[in-house]
């Protein structure tokens, strides 16, 4: 029995459509191209020792939160991982709160308590990054119970690694999801490895979608690193969850530009296998669709200065006040 | 006024939370056409329909994590957990979620669920449906920690706890629910966070909570025939903990014994115990007594667990001790 995952084949989306506004297709690339630069200044801030503790990049995965995120609307929710920048940043995060946030400021998203791994926007619907592998699952299960509770029309997406999808709460999840036809779409990014551990040694079957029909649902297989088609697969679940026709398992394959976290070098990465998933980079395939180079370069250079903004607000921030914050614990 | 069962004043407060608010709903497992195996859920199918009294399925991490989500979403969900020892199952959907949600989240995300459940020994159910597990509960910050003895603390403190934005864990005992007492008719809430004097007395304050309390009352009456006047302080709530109420107890009758059925090693007691020599050590005429139940699994045999549990024999005892 083989069990070798089709790194190379990840099988292809629909391609890309006529049906994508140019509007959405900028909306993308700046997602993308936010979150690379994001990430590469974070690392650097991280070195400098402006940063403590993890710091998770999310460097090579860019496509599947902008263009699953571009799929979405405002009020819908998302539910993030420990390598949760891009997915924040796509949904549409103040970049200046979040780099406070990173650097554990007193005017981050969560005022310096929750740090990268948890950053959470109650203003763009984005129920936090989690620190726990596979925990945001059932979580987004019962926004979506919630949402359906109380008459909404919101659709919620989850995001969650093929490490997650080894986890326990998944399949009740999907099954909780497809017994109830609630409104959410289960987006497994598999960038095929759970830290160090490849996919092929701690699957059984390394189809990950399959596990979708299993549950009751569509698990559809997509190019993780081609942001229309993600956006493509995601809009098709969106739509189907809000009319009521219940959950959708999205596989989007994909591949770390690097090691789990900042301080990790990856060593134990197929670099060979590394280099093809390079030579797809996410935002090198989005940006040969965007045709005006005028337009690629305005956007650029504006989420530079956005960015050299928002690491000056951070570094200018003041700490967390910690009378404040001794006040502030209830005497339980 | 009416004389109503522990079962029946939880039951009307879900009646009555669900009618006033829509987005309050009931998730568990066996909750809905069964009513639940203790029949507090008893009814609220047949009025608000599968839409909110949510039979799941079987998996209680899920159950739980989800309770966690549909909060953060805009609702206000009551989850069901059979036996507090299921609720070692979804423990990461409490001590890493619900409980931290709002300090992570810098205040921007709220989780006001309530997870019910019961708890105790007495019905012969053995080591896996018999214990006493609320030290784990009482030591995450984040939560609350509900623990009612009577119907009409049942129904107070379940309308507020539905109420509260915190997560809250409700905690009943399984040998209170046919237990009677009077409820009025009219709606209230009882302030988390405040313990009742079930009985007053000047000689020695036990301090207890949930299905001990009864025990602590029928071995204060005894005293009461031998001259020694106990009173009975029922916590009520152990999150928040009603410290005042316990200092000016203490500080009162000078004596202290804290009584619970959990397991004496890491149990509530003992950090009550602390926090009274911590903040009361003058007005203390003897030590802080704890009469708990033993360091061991429930066994299944009767009479094995009899002794695994502070009988009001043990009660009595610990007081003349000290008195």
């Amino acid at each position: 029995m083989s069990k070798k995952t089709p790194t190379q084949k990840a099988v292809k989306g629909k391609g890309p459509s006529k049906s994508i506004s140019e509007k959405l297709l900028l909306q993308m690339y700046r997602n993308v191209y936010a979150t690379r630069q994001f990430e590469l200044k974070c690392m650097d801030l991280y070195r400098q020792g402006f940063i403590r503790g993890y710091l998770h990049p999310y460097l090579g995965e860019e496509a599947i939160a902008a263009g699953s995120c571009a799929a979405l609307s405002p009020e819908d929710y998302i539910v993030s991982t420990h390598r949760g920048h891009g997915h924040c940043i796509s949904k549409g995060a103040d970049l200046k709160l979040m780099v406070a946030e990173i650097l554990g400021r007193a005017t981050g998203y969560c005022k310096g308590r929750g740090g990268s791994m948890h950053i959470f926007s109650k203003e763009t619907n984005n129920l936090g990054a989690n620190g726990i592998v596979g925990a945001g699952i059932p979580i987004a299960t019962g926004a979506a119970m919630g949402i359906k509770v109380r008459k909404g029309k919101e659709v919620v997406l989850v995001f969650f690694s093929d490490g997650a999808a080894n986890q326990g709460v998944f399949p009740e999840s999907m099954n909780f999801a497809a017994t109830f036809d609630l409104p959410v779409i289960f987006m497994l990014e598999n960038n095929h490895y759970a830290v160090s551990t490849p996919v092929e040694c701690s699957f059984g079957n390394c189809d990950l979608a399959c596990k979708g029909e299993a549950y009751g649902m569509p698990g559809i297989c997509i190019d993780g690193n081609d942001a229309m088609a993600v956006y493509e697969t995601t809009k098709r679940a969106a739509d189907r969850a809000r009319n009521g026709e219940g959950p959708t398992l999205i596989e989007a394959k994909t591949y770390r530009h690097g090691g789990h976290h900042v301080n990790d070098p990856g060593l134990y990465m197929d670099q060979d296998v590394l280099a093809e998933w390079k030579a797809r980079d996410p935002l090198e395939v989005l940006a040969g669709k965007v045709k005006s180079k005028k337009k690629r370069k305005n956007i650029e250079d504006r989420v530079e200065s956005e960015l050299k903004d928002a690491i000056e607000f951070a570094k200018q921030s003041p700490q967390p006040s910690v009378d404040e914050f001794l006040a502030g614990i209830p005497n339980f | 006024m009416a004389e109503i069962m522990y079962r029946e004043a939880l039951n009307r407060a879900l009646f009555e939370e669900m009618r006033r608010d829509p987005t309050v709903f009931v998730m568990g497992e066996n909750i809905g056409e069964r009513g639940g195996s203790y029949k507090v859920t008893e009814g609220l199918l047949k009025e608000f329909g599968p839409e909110r009294v949510i039979d799941t399925p079987l998996a209680e991490a899920t159950l739980t994590g989800a309770a966690g989500g549909a909060a953060l979403a805009g609702t206000r969900p009551i989850v069901e957990i059979l036996f507090v020892d299921f609720t070692t199952i979804p423990m990461d959907a409490l001590v890493n979620q619900a409980a931290k949600f709002e300090f992570m989240s810098g205040g921007q995300g709220h989780v006001p669920m309530v997870l019910r459940t019961q708890g105790g020994a007495g019905n012969g159910l053995a080591a896996q449906h018999s214990q006493s597990l609320e030290a784990i509960f009482y030591h995450i910050p984040g939560l609350k920690l509900v623990m009612p003895s009577s119907p009409y603390d049942a129904y107070g403190l379940l309308i507020s706890a539905i109420r509260d934005d915190r997560p809250t864990i409700f905690l009943e005992h399984k040998l209170l629910y046919m237990t009677k007492g009077e409820v009025p008719d009219e709606e209230y809430g009882i302030p988390l966070g405040q313990a009742d004097i079930k009985k007053e007395g000047d000689d020695v304050t036990l301090i207890t909570y949930s299905y001990m309390t009864l025990k602590c009352l029928e071995a204060a009456e005894l005293l009461e025939k031998e001259g020694i006047s106990v009173e009975v302080l029922d916590l009520r709530t152990l999150k928040p903990l009603d410290q005042e109420a316990i200092l000016q107890s203490v500080g009162k009758t000078g004596r202290a014994i804290v009584v619970h059925e959990a397991c004496k090693r890491g149990g509530v007691g003992g950090d009550i115990a602390a926090m009274i020599m911590e903040e009361a050590y003058d007005d203390l005429d003897g030590p802080v007594l704890r009469v708990c139940g033993k360091d061991t699994p429930i066994p299944y045999n009767l009479e094995l667990e009899k002794v695994c549990i502070p009988t009001v024999e043990d009660i009595v005892e610990a007081v003349i001790s000290v008195t």
